[in-house]
């Protein structure tokens, strides 16, 4: 290991911009001349719109221009398009019904787009937008997935009896059943997974800047994945050719799945700038964010598990209703399906699963990704059910989940839900965990909160994910229309320094320190003198961005590939300085060696004499030291492990306290350490906020009633303990780092061993249930009612 | 109506044109192109926006602009001397603080306050006092590690 290389705790690169206020996020970006925007948003869950009259914002001055969704369609808008398609059970499509960015007559949430108003400055844009008159007249709505399920409910959309969008299932029904009849018990359980809002803590924003002397479109972005963004807005919305138009995604503050999706305020502004000729800002506001950023989970499901004499998995049998509001946001229609279900084996060698899904349309928000996607819902579904299990028969949390592993020998792993495990220890990363943990010490600290008046229980979960969806022809057979492999380019410089071209998109990964330290592992070439490029479709040659926890599984292994070729073409270089055979050079602490001897070039020159081919091979060799690789991965990369959780219960209040919580983790090779730790503090936060704190709530009516941090609440500082972590690593066996990935997977595993242990803590009076969150008030009327 | 405000930014005299309706926190950086105190929300819960305003840590999307009048307004861009980090920063980058970096300052300038009023904040001293900041990234473990380690690296 290099001193900054593989392995090591390097400090960040991007943190001096960060920690000075030198960031440069969207919103700080202006543009000369540039206009503001100001999205009108519906107050209304579901209306008609029938007229809007925006003479009086007109007259307004520094206003320049009201544009509604007539004005789109007359310049031929598209619909925002979505990038996954799902096949009923009968194997016809699912209902795909169109989204223009600005409503074109009907409104379908409370926050959908109605009309954009261009002013000089913010503060006017605003003011205008009250002035707009939109004349609605008022449908029923049904906002929620119960609402929507309801006999007669109203239709979000005509062509989608019922609300659904699709229903779908995966695995074995007969081959299921018949595992149940045979079953000496089977446990079940009712499961709500709560709606939630990712609340990056960047709102969304951009920048719409068309150059008419050019005929080329800019668009500054908040987003996750540039290339993406400008593929289907340019192709599907505006169509503007690739060459034309330029997405460039600067620092972002945070995505969380919330940024990958291409969103109506991306293309409003982009063609409104052609449209008035000048640039186009628009920044959201935190209550903007709420009510349009796409929100997460909202399953509800009942899951049933079978099980032998001895407590081993037979069966599994899940069906469960998705919401996936008013519209398919990009990849919507993918998260309760193939990263769902496909994770419901969990790290169980369960012989037989089968899983329906019945995704709904609503009168809500447009539901996609959010940290983990899909699969916190199937590990809280499975972690919940397993914990159920393990008390209805006696054999104990611990003891269930040793049983039912899959065991290390049984790698690579067919699951019967389509996925195939490559690698993994579960048993070991359990140990760890319950080291870690002192779980032996439990009834001891158990003992010691009773003696205060409090409630102690302990919970955990063994979950599994997947990560860097792949290979791109599989998942293209499963509905996906894009590809999923990453592109990277090394360019070396004529003076040796490394410029690293990344498809991937850091915005908070700390990606600018962890593939500088790939390219200095692999070339010697010194730390400081590496630079990682991201974000610009004007620089980046092509990418799919970062979510899903591929950024190093897929993105970093483009880099290795590019690595390759410029090592080969380096010791062609020096084997021709050298006057020595190809094969005899080797790469030796930043020098190109021939082996056994010691003539040796330095790196640096290699690049010199590429750039200056004077002495060099120009019969057999091009000049120049920059390469790009595109690369594909053979398989999902499968991090999982074991999450521990203790928390002290006030039975007077209600109020759950997590006193301890302890992660053990395989993400397969960890590359930089500390940011590995980080990523895990932040996810399992995630994880408790589902827990404990956070939920989305419509009312009855369709109104978001938790549009503010009033209302909805995000974990606090003082909320949390200090987190133990560590990890076991086996290698992903499909790429040559041997990485899995950690983004995610401290929000897959902590929800559920959170509520397992908040059941614990209350199963001694008789409480055998708790949703999330398990807010005071909840966890107090459970305690009455058990009581009672 | 256009009202003048000016005040002292990070030792500098400065000022600017504003409605008197006009934030603190957009002066800041609309008129003066400090873009590193940042915008999270419109209900003063995130923190994103702290500055100092005559050495407290306030949320300047909290204040009017006019409110400034005559006040030593200190930023992010004010904090690092002569192309020295502070030890604060130092310890930010030390321990992992950050991750994508938008609450950073305004964590920074609220940990600052505290640290001057108490030298030696305890744990549970300083989870407390950062209520007011949200961070989505870290799970605030570093962020407190970074906080403890900059107020112990201030008195030495």
């Amino acid at each position: 290991m290099t001193e900054n290389g593989i392995g090591a705790a390097v400090r960040r690169k991007e943190d001096q911009r960060f920690i000075t206020g030198k960031g440069q996020y969207t919103d700080d970006i202006n543009r000369p001349h540039q206009l503001h925007a100001h999205i009108i948003r519906s107050s209304l869950p579901h209306a008609r719109i029938k007229s809007i009259d925006a003479g009086a914002a007109l007259a307004m001055p520094g206003v320049v221009a009201v544009f509604t969704g007539k004005d789109m369609a007359d310049d031929g808008v598209g619909s925002l398009p979505c990038g996954w398609g799902i096949n009923n059970k009968d194997g016809s499509p699912m209902v795909e019904p169109p989204h223009l960015p600005l409503a074109p007559d009907t409104v379908r949430y409370v926050g959908d787009q109605v009309a954009v108003v261009l002013a000089e400055k913010r503060s006017i844009a605003r003011d205008a937008a009250e002035q707009v008159d939109v004349d609605y007249d008022e449908l029923p709505a049904a906002a929620s997935l119960s609402a929507a399920s309801a006999d007669g409910a109203p239709l979000v959309w005509e062509d989608a009896p019922g609300n659904v969008c699709f229903d779908w299932e995966i695995g074995d029904a007969a081959v299921t059943d018949a595992a149940f009849a045979n079953a000496a018990h089977v446990s079940s359980i009712d499961i709500v997974n709560s709606r939630l809002i990712p609340n990056a803590m960047e709102p969304r924003a951009g920048i719409g800047d068309y150059d008419s002397g050019k005929d080329e479109y800019t668009l500054y972005t908040t987003s996750q994945n540039p290339h993406v963004i400008r593929l289907l807005m340019g192709a599907y919305v505006l169509g503007i050719p690739e060459h034309k138009l330029r997405v460039i995604a600067p620092d972002v503050g945070g995505g969380f799945g919330s940024k990958i999706f291409h969103y109506a305020e991306e293309a409003i502004i982009t063609w409104a700038s052609k449209r008035v000729g000048r640039p186009v800002k628009w920044t959201a506001d935190r209550s903007e964010s709420f009510m349009s950023d796409a929100h997460g989970r909202d399953h509800i499901s009942h899951a049933e598990l079978a099980l032998s004499q001895d407590g081993d998995f037979l069966g599994l049998r899940v069906r469960t209703r998705a919401n996936l509001g008013a519209y398919l946001s990009t990849f919507g229609p993918s998260v309760p399906t193939y990263l769902y279900a496909t994770l419901l084996a969990g790290t169980y060698k369960t012989p037989a699963i089968y899983c329906e899904v019945k995704a709904m349309f609503t009168h809500s928000v447009p539901v996609d990704a959010y940290r983990g996607a899909g699969r916190p819902e199937a590990s809280y579904l499975l972690e919940r059910l397993v914990d159920r299990a393990a008390r209805e028969t006696g054999i104990g949390q611990v003891e269930i989940r040793r049983r039912n592993f899959i065991p290390q020998d049984a790698f690579p792993y067919q699951t019967p839900v389509a996925l195939e495990y490559d690698s993994g220890d579960y048993h070991t990363c359990l140990e760890k965990g319950l080291e870690l943990a002192d779980y032996a010490g439990f009834e001891q600290r158990c003992s010691e909160s009773a003696g205060r008046g409090k409630l102690r229980g302990v919970g955990m979960s063994t979950y599994i994910e997947a990560c860097g969806i792949a290979p791109s022809n599989v998942a293209g057979a499963l509905g996906a229309r894009a590809g999923l492999y990453e592109a990277g380019t090394i360019r070396v410089n004529p003076t040796g320094s490394v410029t690293v071209i990344t498809g991937s998109h850091s915005h908070g990964q700390g990606h600018e320190t962890t593939f500088a330290q790939l390219v200095t592992e692999a070339l010697g070439v010194d730390f400081d003198s590496i630079e990682v490029v991201h974000g610009d479709t004007g620089k980046v040659p092509f990418g799919m961005g970062t979510y899903g926890s591929r950024s190093l599984a897929v993105g970093g292994m483009a880099l290795m590939a590019a690595l390759e070729k410029i090592k080969t073409k380096a010791r062609k270089i020096a084997a021709h300085l050298l006057e020595a055979s190809e094969d005899d050079v080797e790469f030796v602490d930043g020098q190109l060696k021939v082996a056994g001897t010691d003539r040796a070039v330095a790196f640096g020159d290699v690049a010199l004499a590429a750039y200056v081919p004077h002495n060099y091979p120009l019969d057999v060799l091009e000049p120049g030291l920059e390469e790009t690789a595109f690369y594909d991965p053979k398989n999902f990369t499968f991090p999982g492990g074991c999450h521990i959780c203790e928390v002290e219960i006030d039975p007077d209040t209600g109020v759950v306290t997590v006193d301890r919580f302890t992660a053990a983790d395989d993400f397969g090779r960890i590359i930089n350490p500390m940011i590995v730790e980080g990523q895990v503090h932040g996810g399992v936060t995630q994880g408790i906020g589902q827990a404990l704190y956070e939920q989305c709530i419509y009312d009855e009516s369709g109104q978001l009633l938790t549009g503010s941090y009033m209302d909805y609440c995000l974990p606090k500082a003082d909320n949390l303990p200090n987190f133990q972590v560590t990890t076991n690593t086996t290698l992903c066996a499909h790429n040559a780092l041997g990485v899995k990935g950690c983004g995610e997977a401290g929000t897959i595993g902590s929800t559920p061993a959170v509520i397992n242990a908040v059941v614990d803590a209350l199963s001694d009076i008789g409480v055998t249930d708790m949703p999330i969150p398990a807010t005071p008030e909840r966890v107090w009327q459970a305690i009455r009612a058990a009581s009672a | 109506m256009s009202i003048t405000v000016s005040f002292t930014l990070n030792g500098e005299s400065v000022s600017a044109e504003v409605e008197s309706r006009t934030l603190l926190v957009d002066v800041i950086r609309d008129h003066l192109g400090r873009t590193g105190t940042h915008v999270g929300c419109d209900t003063s819960q995130c923190g994103a926006c702290v500055i100092h305003l005559d050495g407290r840590s306030v949320k300047s999307c909290t204040m009017l602009a006019v409110q400034a009048e005559g006040a030593n307004v200190g930023t992010i861009e004010g904090v690092a001397q002569n192309g020295n980090l502070h030890p604060m920063q130092e310890a930010f980058r030390e321990h992992h603080g950050l991750q994508c970096g938008f609450c950073t300052p305004g964590i920074i300038m609220s940990a600052l306050d505290l640290v001057k009023q108490n030298a030696d904040p305890s744990e549970k001293e300083i989870r407390e006092w950062l209520e007011g900041n949200l961070c989505r990234c870290t799970g605030y473990q570093n962020i407190v590690r970074a906080v403890k380690a900059g107020a112990i690296a201030m008195r030495s």
